[in-house]
C-alpha cells in the first residue's frame, strides 16, 4: 500500500491559510486556521473548494481546468511553490500551508495576478514570431511543411503553462522585481528555435542579454525543480547563456 | 539600454567570472597537492618547494618566481571578487528577501548558493593576507621556514579557516559552473545530485588532506619552535657533494 493510499481518508487536516484582502483598507496579512476531513484521491483544489463552500465563502483563490493546463492555481505550498489542482493532500503533511505565490500582484488571499505578470513580459520580450515579410503573408497559402523533430522540439517549450511557479522559486526574481524569470528565457529559447522567426541572436540578446535577463540567472535551479510541467528549465537557460555569449564574441 | 554595447559586458562579465573560477579552481585543487607534498616527508615539500623556485630548471632558487605566481593569483581574485559582488543582494531589502525565499523554499541548491555567498565573503578577507606573505615572503617556504610560520608564527589559525572557507566554496563554485553553462541532460549518468555528490565528495577529500597537512606542519613547527627562523638543509643536496669526495 503506498503512502497516499495509506492517509487517504484517514487524517483531519489543517489548512493554514494567508488571508489578505489588498482591495480592503482594514484588511491586515493573518494566517486563517481551517480544519477538513480529508478524501480518497483529494487534491488541494477540491479542498479549497470545500472550505469556500462549507467554512468561508469569502476565501479567494484561483482555478480554471482543474486539470494542470491553465496555470491559474500556482501557490506557495508549505513554503514551496506548485500547482493546487495536481498536489495530492496525501502527499502533504497532516498541516498544510498555503500562501500566494510571490512576485506577483496580490489580488487577495491566494490569488495573484499573474496574467498582468505575463503580460508585461510578453510584451518586453517580443514573444511572438517576428518576419518583415509576415504583413504580406497570403493566409490560403500551404504553409512551409516544418520537420516532425523541429515541431516536437518547439512544442515541448510551448507546453508552458505561465502558471508563474518558476517565477516564486526563483531567488534571483525575489531579489530583482525586472527579472524575466525562467518563463521568459523559455520563451525566448523556444522562439530561437522557431524558423519562422526570423531574428537573430543579436535582436535576442538585445532583449535578454543583461542583467534582468539571461545573465541576471544565478542558476538556484529552483525553477527547474518546481516546474509542474516539467520543463527543461535549466537546459534552456544554459543554451541561451551559451548562445548570447557566443554572440558577443562573434561580435567582437 | 539592452541591445548596446555597454550591455556586451553582461556576457564578458559572466564569462570572465567563471573563467577566473574555474581557474582559482584548478589551482586550489592543485596548490593542496603540492603543499600536501610534507606528507611525504621533508624531502619531499623541499623538493616541490624548489620547483616552484625554478631550482630545477636553472640550477638556482628564485623566489620571486613564487611572488610572480601569488600576483596573478591574488589578479584573479580581486576579478573574480569584483564580478561575483554583482550578484550579492545589495541592501537590506534584496537580503531579506533572498533570506525569507530561502528559508520557505528548503531548496538544496538555493541554499547551497547562500553557501557559496557567505564563504565568498569570508573569502574577501581571508585570501589577502595568505597572497601578502607569498608575495613579500616568498623565500619563506620550506619544511621548516613553513611550518614555523604555521607553529610559531601562529598561521595555523588562518590555514584552518581559509581551507575550509575555500574547499566549501571552490566545490560549490565547480559545480555551480557546470549547471550554469552545460547542466546535464534529463537521464545522464552524471546527473545534477551525482554531481553535486562529487562536488562534495571533492571538497571533503580536499579538507581532509588540508587539514592533515596543516597538522604536519603544525607538528614541525612545535619540535622546532625553540629553533625558530633555522632552515632545513636536506640530506641530498648533501649526498652528492659526500660521493665527490
Amino acid at each position: 500500500m503506498t503512502e497516499a493510499a495509506k492517509n487517504a481518508g484517514a487524517r483531519e487536516l489543517e489548512f493554514a491559510i494567508l488571508r489578505h484582502n489588498p482591495a480592503d483598507p482594514d484588511s491586515v496579512p493573518r494566517e486563517q486556521v481551517f480544519t477538513l476531513h480529508e478524501a480518497a484521491g483529494m487534491t488541494l483544489f477540491i479542498a479549497l473548494n470545500e472550505l469556500r463552500q462549507h467554512q468561508d465563502a469569502s476565501l479567494q483563490f484561483d482555478f480554471v481546468c482543474r486539470a494542470g493546463i491553465c496555470g491559474s492555481c500556482g501557490m506557495l505550498i508549505n513554503g514551496r511553490p506548485g500547482l493546487a489542482c495536481r498536489t495530492l493532500t496525501a502527499d502533504l503533511p497532516r498541516r498544510i500551508q498555503l500562501a500566494p505565490l510571490p512576485g506577483f500582484e496580490l489580488i487577495g488571499d491566494l490569488s495573484v495576478n499573474t496574467g498582468k505578470w505575463m503580460r508585461g513580459m510578453s510584451e518586453r520580450l517580443e514573444t511572438w514570431v517576428h518576419d518583415q515579410a509576415l504583413e504580406q503573408l497570403d493566409i490560403d497559402a500551404l504553409e512551409q511543411p516544418m520537420e516532425p523533430e523541429q515541431a516536437e522540439a518547439i512544442y515541448e517549450l510551448e507546453r508552458c503553462i505561465e502558471c508563474g511557479c518558476c517565477v516564486g522559486a526563483c531567488g534571483s526574481a525575489m531579489m530583482h522585481e525586472d527579472f524575466v524569470g525562467a518563463v521568459g528565457l523559455n520563451q525566448i529559447a523556444r522562439f530561437r528555435l522557431d524558423p519562422r522567426d526570423k531574428r537573430e541572436d543579436a535582436d535576442y540578446y538585445a532583449l535578454v542579454g543583461d542583467e534582468s535577463g539571461v545573465f541576471g540567472c544565478m542558476t538556484l535551479l529552483g525553477c527547474e525543480d518546481v516546474c509542474p510541467k516539467d520543463l527543461p528549465l535549466a537546459t534552456q537557460i544554459a543554451f541561451l547563456r551559451r548562445r548570447m555569449t557566443a554572440a558577443v564574441i562573434a561580435r567582437g | 539600454m539592452p541591445g548596446t554595447m555597454s550591455s556586451a559586458w553582461s556576457a564578458r562579465g559572466e564569462l570572465a567570472q567563471g573563467l577566473s573560477g574555474l581557474l582559482l579552481v584548478l589551482f586550489v585543487w592543485a596548490h593542496m597537492f603540492f603543499e600536501s607534498s610534507i606528507l611525504l616527508g621533508k624531502e619531499a615539500m623541499y623538493w616541490v618547494t624548489g620547483l616552484f623556485e625554478g631550482k630545477h630548471i636553472f640550477g638556482q632558487p628564485y623566489p620571486w618566481l613564487v611572488s610572480f605566481i601569488a600576483v596573478i593569483i591574488l589578479l584573479l581574485v580581486v576579478m573574480h571578487a569584483a564580478l561575483a559582488m554583482n550578484k550579492f543582494p545589495a541592501g537590506f531589502r534584496q537580503q531579506r528577501a533572498l533570506y525569507r525565499h530561502t528559508g520557505r523554499m528548503r531548496h538544496t541548491d538555493t541554499s547551497l548558493w547562500v553557501v557559496q555567498a557567505v564563504s565568498g565573503f569570508l573569502l574577501f578577507f581571508l585570501i589577502p593576507v595568505h597572497l601578502y606573505t607569498m608575495i613579500v615572503e616568498p623565500a619563506n617556504i620550506g619544511p621548516y621556514a613553513s611550518a614555523d610560520r604555521v607553529w610559531s608564527g601562529r598561521y595555523w589559525v588562518l590555514y584552518a579557516l581559509l581551507l575550509l572557507t575555500v574547499h566549501v566554496h571552490a566545490a560549490a563554485g565547480i559545480y555551480r559552473l557546470l549547471m550554469k553553462w552545460a547542466p546535464p541532460r534529463r537521464g545522464a549518468l552524471i546527473n545534477r545530485a551525482r554531481a553535486r555528490r562529487i562536488a562534495l565528495g571533492a571538497a571533503c577529500f580536499f579538507i581532509l588532506l588540508g587539514a592533515a597537512s596543516l597538522i604536519a606542519y603544525m607538528k614541525i613547527g612545535a619540535d622546532h619552535a625553540d629553533r625558530a627562523g633555522e632552515r632545513y638543509h636536506p640530506a641530498t643536496a648533501q649526498a652528492p657533494l659526500a660521493l665527490k669526495e
